[in-house]
């Protein structure tokens, strides 16, 4: 593939029927680069999740995805409320997002689980009050 | 089992894509519950699910899902068909409730993906 390409993309966090034309943009640049169909779940899956993440709880953010020769590495930045016990929210079925957006489908406590289980790095920086930084790296 | 052969035996409306009515499925998911679906739905063609807003249409999309359906007679609106038809994902829209329309696919041997 050669050089690097890199995707930027600004997430709304006001609008949750958009959430996630980012993630169906990813993915469309993707199949158009030839990358392996199962390689293109993972990181639709993951970034999806991720999407859904910043606009439920962090009043959307910045994706930047970029493509190397070895591995498509997702970068989800926000400055929303941050993770108080990333430990926690790592397990299966622990929420802190409300009712309403439960109603709406997600908020079952699967998002950053998923995340980590479609993916082959994921790494967390989160600051309290400050926001939050999820790089996800999925191999070529 | 095709998609047409879908509709037939849950009735079900064609609300998009009838003209994909020859593709094949074996393995379907359902859940109202779309980080479920995204967990665990990965070998699964077909969505079965009661839960009616874009976000469905999306998560189809993610796992390259070929044929929504929609259970107690929900309906989508006209921003769900559209995104469904811009992603070539056909919409079919049953009476049934989920447990009745998962046992009628299953009697007819499609199996769950999961």
């Amino acid at each position: 593939m050669g050089d690097q390409l890199i995707f930027t993309y600004i997430v709304d966090g006001d609008d949750f029927t958009r959430a996630g034309e980012a993630s169906s943009s990813v993915k469309n640049k993707l199949k158009m680069l030839g990358v392996d169909s199962d390689v293109i779940r993972k990181v639709a899956i993951a970034m999806y999740e991720g999407e859904i993440n910043m606009v439920i709880h962090a009043d959307g953010g910045t994706i930047t995805v970029s493509v190397s020769d070895d591995d498509i590495t997702m970068v989800l930045s926000d400055s929303g409320p941050g993770i108080p016990d990333i430990e926690k929210a790592m397990q299966e079925g622990y929420s802190t997002a409300k009712e309403e957006v439960r109603s709406l489908g997600f908020g079952a406590g699967m998002g950053l689980p998923n995340m980590k289980r479609f993916t082959d790095e994921m790494n967390i920086d989160t600051v309290i009050g400050q926001g939050t930084t999820i790089t996800m790296k999925v191999y070529l | 089992m095709t998609i047409g052969e879908i509709q037939r035996v849950l009735d079900a409306q064609f609300l998009y894509g009838e003209e994909l009515s020859d593709l094949d499925a074996d393995f379907v998911f359902s859940a109202d519950m779309m980080s479920d679906v995204l967990a665990y739905g990965e070998k699964c063609s077909i969505l079965m699910t009661g839960l009616c807003n874009s976000q469905v249409v999306r998560t189809a999309e993610m796992l390259d899902i070929v044929c929504i359906i929609f259970v107690r007679g929900k309906m989508p609106d006209a921003n769900m068909l559209s995104l469904a038809m811009s992603k070539g994902i056909a919409i079919l829209a049953t009476k049934h409730f989920m447990f009745t329309a998962c046992g009628i696919l299953y009697e007819h041997g499609l199996r769950g993906g999961a």
